[in-house]
């Protein structure tokens, strides 16, 4: 019955977004299994994998779309919770290699071994467990956002300074985890995964498997931000980015609202950031690099603020364009991702969804002329 | 708070050392002390007395070798690097006149022989060539390239050896930098054999603190020659005055190698009592980093004060600017040093108003390209300006290669001093110097000028400014201009002391923002303040939590203090704050 | 829509390029070989010149007629010093490119994240730098020195010839440098260095501000014993560093600094005449005399169009590796990887030194070590050789976890982890 509320709840679009999103998830791991090598039809893995990135970067543009599409808190940290969501999950997978590590310690990942560790230390402990790293996975990056925003909203910390500091978080973050004494890998950070959930993280199926889950996830992202924009919360949500003075006279409690959406778009990110894991097959400090916080705003930009399907599309096409071009124009990609990103600023202010409204609307318009 | 708490725990460590008593009792006429001793005859009579090359009946003994000078440096260029160490040991001892010169060019890697006709050459660059003088006749022997020559290596070990040589030579020159040079070496390389030299050195000094310098330069000499328990203990007090780190390095070395209890004793006491000293400049020396890494951080940060600060516009191309003017310099001084290089001294200066326009006009041409559409959308500025700095790096890259670039530092730049015992390098000091000019100059524009007049009206009330005539987005480019400008500025002065490559900026320009917004948006001279701050905590956590720790906890201390006071140390108000 | 056609339009081909490629492979179609080497981000600065090496080794291969009557061909991609990325493409180059073999990586965490694609797709990656050990696998050659064939002789040289007798380990916080840090430290005290004459410091990447650390190796210097650095600090914090050094008056009489990640291209940005007499361990100097030598640089430098370009050392590792994957292609008789693989060990081909380097079972290859001396014309001087070639210690002896290690790829060990103490492949197989 919920799930039907749900459904009514969304526009057009959106529901054809996340069939579609649904559709990629569904049918494209099962060409790759079903489909003999040979065939034209056939999905190699790779192409899942890389399916399976572009997806979970779709879930972090979408997260981010939320905060600032909705609410219009420009983040350029959240590539730390994504981050975060990651680490959770690489902790997990290190757990798993066991004694199957280069120095065949049971106990301790490589890393530790040669970094002299005696023991596991205390945060390590109970990442082993498939349902406690699951935990964490939307526990550390939400207790973040919850501490975090807590004490930047409540001071009414906005706009510009707003986004200086959760750079200053990210950035922190990072050289925090590049150090080897962190005893998380330093920069080398985890790789080498085993398994996941006991499947082999290499086999063909499992690479299926996590590009499933990384298009449903999204899907399920895109419903829950689809029930939250649609709701009085979200018309609440929208007010506060247009007119925070004006709501705080008319007596909502505006930091609460804030609060909400941006605990919610962190533990989406960390969501998105553990799929993002197992596929790439490395988690490092760099993904906390305040440039990859700004690059997923970017998506966002491309692809449409403030509507939820612009961020998925965002996500995928400026990532689809890196693999292309950095293969296809090693030497001169940089200008055409920069290009792209002033003529989409100057020329598309709402993006590619932006664009496709304007055309219809411009076609509509002339349709309507013509019988005049 | 676990911040502040760690904070003030170093401020009161500092004051602890600050105020400790300093040793600085000076003993008067230190420089008469055990000078006066006749020199020990038996010693003179040696053949390392040769060393003190002023010694007339020294001289006569050369003469008479004169012959064998061409052995002497023969054998310098002939085997192994032991081989050479012993040549270097005879041709000092020769005291021939001409072996100070031989000797220095072999250290400096001038020494050759000519392929052609084994001669032994000294080669001085002269062009793309160099010219050559015979080594032992000192006459011109015409010019010659490296592919005819072969260099008569040396290592660091014969480079002492050579400068310890030398050194004894050189302590009669009439120059007084290459006497003060001799003596300062002697200091940190004693070596027993130049005593003799050094007491004729004392003795014919007639410049104070070169006496000065020679005078300690023997008492380290004492420290480790076979003197008496008495030499030595006055060596010790001499030593232990002079108090800086290479006294601290003969004093532990005087520790470890005395056997008498009393001198060990002594050498100990006087090590203590040097250390004291140097933990209570210790504190003032973080100051001064702080204030320099500050002065950098000021640099970074005084032109995205404008057009951040004042404009409103996110410029994330910012560190690109800096990096344009880095690359001005470059551009400048491999003009100057392929067509004009007795200019190169001068290549800053020429630099700074090059780098100036070239980055202004690099940002205006930003602003009337991109910004001036994005006005009242601020953070769709940081989309695009981040595009931008992607291409500006790529292109950048593209033009001058990936790799860094050598940009040298002027001789006035170059080198340190020494105020007590902080070493203050000349190169900082140029950038602290610089920076504040930069600052006072652009508070002089905003002031004072009808153009700072225009930029702070149209900033504060456009539409207003507007009506009353003001060419608004003239004056908009001019601010951006402005602001790019001296973010070029700050790249020649970074160009001194960082890598000059196309990831330049991107190192200052979180550090920047950090800067503008911990100092509050919309003042200068809370940039001011913040970058000093920043710096100067930065350096004081430095030495206690390192170099990573301490930028976290800045980082850290920044994001609380942000929620403290939500709009910086100096924040504006009134109402041009919504 | 939009989304939907690109990916399938994009997969089509991918499908129909992998189908030409398979049947392409047989009719003499040029050999396909990967270059994965940073053109953007951060690593650019280093990585770029490899690019350039490779595209000039694999053209005069091609004036000479290629490999096997087949000519070659680059498929150069940038993995922009991207972590994740370097996978990727790694990928792409073997499932998509269908490539032979690969020339890349710079930095550790690259080869680590690439390593589980090369094993699982069974590829072939030659690494050209100087790295931590610690590891071999079945399908990349190390061409660059484990921490024996660079750090270790270093710090004899130091010992035997400067009487050095407190240390200052000086590094980036990475794994390089904590590696290496650890095995001398242990090798130091191994020689009688006592614990309070060793200092170990590390340093955040791109560290650009060395007031105070400056400060502090002169103040460690100054305990009366002959001081020197060992710096394993990486690449681009150098530059800063050494300024600093220069003007602090710190020189290499006093304080000698030997670093193990500064070669020719590094010194290239700063003006070396304050820094004259400071060290570098490398397996090759751009100074060295021999007729190889020569004309390689006279190749490189016509190649690249620019009279001063410079050589270095991993610049040597991919012309070694490279010489040493086109014997064994022609030993082989093929390019089929396994094939290729067990042709590679023992193939020996002459270096840049003036010697001959030779492809051990463990995957890496013998090395001279050479100290220089960094002189006023950013070139080093060779000071000290060993005198004959120096195998590579793949696990280290002197960390307790790794002494009992080796690997041999040669049947029927096949192992790159043998524990000798258990008989067992596996590392400590408890």
């Amino acid at each position: 019955m919920i799930t039907r509320f749900l459904w009514q709840g969304m526009g057009r679009n959106l529901r054809l977004g996340v069939l579609f999103v649904l559709a990629i998830g569904i049918i494209l791991p099962l060409l790759n299994q079903l489909m003999p090598a040979s065939s034209a039809l056939y999905v190699p893995a790779w192409v899942l994998q890389l399916i399976g990135k572009y997806l979970s970067f779709a879930s972090l543009a979408l997260a981010v779309d939320l905060v600032w599409g909705f609410c219009g808190i420009l983040t350029l940290g959240h590539a730390a919770f994504f981050a975060l969501g990651g680490y959770c999950m690489g902790m997990y997978l290190m757990r798993q290699i066991g004694s199957r590590g280069q120095y065949g310690n049971p106990l301790l990942p490589d890393f530790m071994v040669f970094l002299n560790y005696k023991e596991l230390p205390w945060f390590w402990h109970g990442f082993d467990q498939f349902w406690f790293a699951a935990i964490m996975i939307v526990a550390v990056p939400s207790l973040l956002a919850l501490a975090l925003g807590w004490f930047a909203f409540r001071s009414r910390v906005t706009g510009v300074y707003l986004s200086i500091i959760t750079q200053a978080m990210t950035f922190a973050l990072m050289l925090a985890f590049f150090r080897n004494d962190m005893g998380l890998g330093g920069n080398n950070g985890m790789t080498d995964f085993k398994d996941i959930l006991g499947f082999s993280v290499q086999a063909d199926s499992t690479r299926a498997a996590l590009c499933f889950a990384s298009a449903l996830v999204l899907a399920i992202f895109l419903v829950i931000a689809g029930a939250v924009v649609g709701s009085r919360f979200g018309k609440a949500l929208t007010a506060v980015r247009d007119a925070e003075s004006r709501m705080r006279f008319l007596g909502y409690r505006v930091e609460g609202y804030k609060l909400f959406v941006f605990v919610l778009s962190a533990a989406m990110a960390g969501v998105a950031g553990a799929l993002y894991v197992p596929q790439v097959g490395i988690i490092n400090p760099s993904e906390f690099s305040p440039g990859n916080s700004i690059e997923a705003v970017l998506w966002v930009a491309v692809g449409g603020r403030g509507t939820l399907i612009g961020p998925v599309i965002g996500a995928v096409a400026v990532n689809f364009g890196k693999t292309w071009l950095t293969g296809a124009l090693p030497e001169v990609w940089l200008f055409a991702l920069g290009a792209l990103f002033i003529a989409v600023t100057l020329f598309l202010p709402r993006g590619i969804v932006g664009l496709w409204a304007q055309i219809r609307n411009r076609d509509t318009a002339r349709k309507a002329k013509v019988p005049a | 708070m676990f911040f502040l708490r760690l904070l003030e725990r170093f401020a009161i460590g500092w004051n602890r050392s600050r105020f400790h008593p300093i040793a600085n009792a000076r003993t008067g006429d230190a420089g008469s002390r055990g000078t006066s001793r006749p020199a020990d005859s038996s010693r003179t009579g040696c053949a390392l007395a040769g060393v003190s090359s002023a010694l007339a009946a020294v001289l006569i003994a050369a003469t008479a070798w004169a012959a064998d000078l061409q052995t002497l440096v023969t054998n310098l260029t002939t085997g192994g690097f032991g081989d050479r160490e012993t040549a270097i040991g005879a041709l000092a001892a020769s005291g021939d006149a001409r072996a100070a010169p031989i000797l220095e060019a072999l250290g400096a890697g001038q020494l050759y022989v000519r392929k052609s006709d084994n001669a032994v050459v000294i080669g001085r660059p002269d062009g793309n060539q160099l010219a050559l003088t015979d080594a032992i006749t000192g006459k011109s022997a015409g010019a010659g390239n490296e592919a005819e020559l072969d260099r008569v290596r040396v290592n660091n070990r014969l480079r002492g050896v050579i400068e310890a040589a030398v050194g004894s030579l050189t302590l009669m020159s009439p120059d007084p930098r290459v006497r003060r040079d001799a003596a300062d070496s002697l200091f940190k390389r004693p070596d027993p054999a130049a005593l003799t030299a050094l007491d004729a050195a004392v003795a014919a000094e007639k410049d104070a603190r070169i006496k000065a310098a020679f005078t300690e330069a023997r008492a380290a000499v004492v420290l480790v020659s076979d003197a008496t328990k008495q030499q030595k203990l006055e060596a010790l007090e001499i030593v232990r005055e002079r108090g800086n780190r290479d006294a601290l390095s003969v004093l532990q070395a005087a520790i470890n190698s005395a056997s008498d209890p009393e001198i060990k004793a002594a050498a100990t006491a006087a090590a203590a009592s040097v250390r004291q000293t140097l933990a209570a400049w210790e504190a003032a020396q973080n100051v001064w980093y702080g204030i320099s890494l500050g002065s950098v951080l000021l640099l970074a940060a005084i032109g995205l004060a404008i057009t951040f600060g004042t404009m409103g516009v996110i410029n994330m191309a910012h560190g690109e600017m800096v990096m344009l003017g880095a690359y001005t310099t470059f551009v400048v001084q491999d003009i100057i040093r392929t067509s004009a290089p007795h200019l190169f001294d001068a290549s800053l200066v020429i630099a700074l108003p090059l780098a100036f326009v070239v980055a202004g006009l690099v940002g205006i041409a930003i602003e009337r390209g991109i910004i001036r559409f994005l006005y009242g959308r601020p953070l769709d500025t940081l989309l695009a300006t981040w595009g931008l700095s992607l291409v500006l790096q790529q292109a950048v890259r593209s033009i001058f290669g990936p790799s860094n670039r050598e940009v040298g530092a002027p001789s006035f730049m170059s080198g340190a001093f020494q105020v007590g015992q902080i070493t203050v390098t000349y190169g900082r000091l140029w950038i602290v110097v610089f920076s504040l000019v930069v600052f006072a100059a652009l508070i002089l524009v905003l002031r004072k000028t009808p153009l700072g007049l225009y930029m702070r009206a149209v900033t504060q009330n456009r539409p207003m400014a507007s009506t009353m005539g003001i060419r608004t987005p003239r004056v908009d480019a001019l601010t951006f201009g402005l602001g790019s400008g001296i973010a070029g500025l700050a790249g020649v002065a970074l160009s001194q002391i960082d890598n000059v490559s196309p990831n330049l900026g991107q190192g200052y320009i979180i550090d920047s923002f950090m800067v503008v917004v911990f100092g509050g948006v919309g003042n200068l001279f809370g940039t001011l303040v913040g970058a000093t701050a920043l710096g100067i905590v930065n350096k004081f956590l430095e030495p206690y939590a390192g170099a990573v720790l301490g930028k976290i906890l800045v980082l850290v201390f920044i994001i609380l203090f942000i929620q403290r006071r939500p709009r910086g140390l100096f924040a504006l108000k009134g109402r041009s704050v919504e | 829509m939009k989304l939907g056609s690109i990916l399938k339009t994009g997969m089509v081909a991918a499908g129909l390029l992998a189908g030409a490629a398979g049947s392409a492979l047989a009719q003499g179609a040029p050999i396909k070989v990967g270059v994965l080497h940073s053109l953007s981000g951060t690593m650019a600065i280093s990585e770029t010149t490899l690019k350039d090496v490779m595209l000039m080794l694999i053209d005069e291969q091609n004036k000479k007629g290629g490999v096997l009557g087949r000519k070659l061909e680059a498929v150069v991609v940038d993995p922009a010093s991207n972590w994740p990325l370097f996978a990727e493409k790694a990928r792409e180059l073997l499932q998509k490119e269908k490539v032979a073999a690969v020339f890349g990586c710079w930095t550790s965490v690259s080869r680590k994240s690439v390593l589980p694609v090369f094993e699982e797709l069974n590829g072939i990656l030659f690494y050209p730098v100087q790295y931590e050990g610690e590891e071999s696998s079945r399908n990349v050659f190390y061409t660059g020195a484990a921490p024996n064939q660079q750090a270790i002789p270093a710090v004899d040289y130091l010992m035997a010839n400067e009487k050095v007798q407190r240390w200052v380990l000086a590094g980036t916080d990475y794994v390089y440098p904590r590696t290496t840090n650890k095995i001398l430290e242990a090798y130091l005290k191994q020689k009688g260095v006592k614990q309070e004459d060793i200092m170990i410091n590390y340093t955040p990447f791109g560290h650009s501000d060395w007031q105070s650390i400056v400060a502090e190796i002169k103040k460690f210097g100054s305990a009366g014993k002959k001081t020197a650095v060992v710096s394993t600090i990486n690449g681009d914090a150098n530059v800063p560093f050494y300024k600093e050094l220069g003007n602090a008056g710190i020189k290499a009489k006093d304080i000698p600094v030997v670093a193990f990640s500064v070669g020719e291209e590094e010194l290239a940005g700063i003006d070396t005449k304050p820094l004259i007499g400071h060290l570098a361990a490398w397996n090759y100097f751009q100074s060295v005399k021999n007729p190889g030598n020569e004309a390689f640089i006279k190749a490189w430098q016509t190649f690249t169009k620019n009279p001063k370009r410079v050589t270095n050392d991993p610049m040597e590792a991919h012309v070694i590796g490279f010489a040493m994957w086109i014997e064994a292609v022609k030993k082989a008789g093929t390019t089929d990887p396994d094939k290729v693989i067990d042709a590679m060990i023992g193939i020996t081909v002459p270096n840049l030194t003036g010697g001959y380097s030779a492809m051990m079972p463990n995957h890496h290859i013998t090395k001279p070590v050479l100290i220089g001396e960094i002189q006023g014309n950013g070139q080093f001087d060779t000071v000290w050789q060993t005198p004959g070639l120096v195998v590579a210690e793949e696990w280290s002896p002197h960390l307790p976890d790794s002494k009992d290690l080796i690997a041999d790829w040669r049947k029927p060990m096949n192992c790159g982890n043998f524990n000798v103490v258990t008989g067992k492949c596996g590392g400590k197989g408890k």
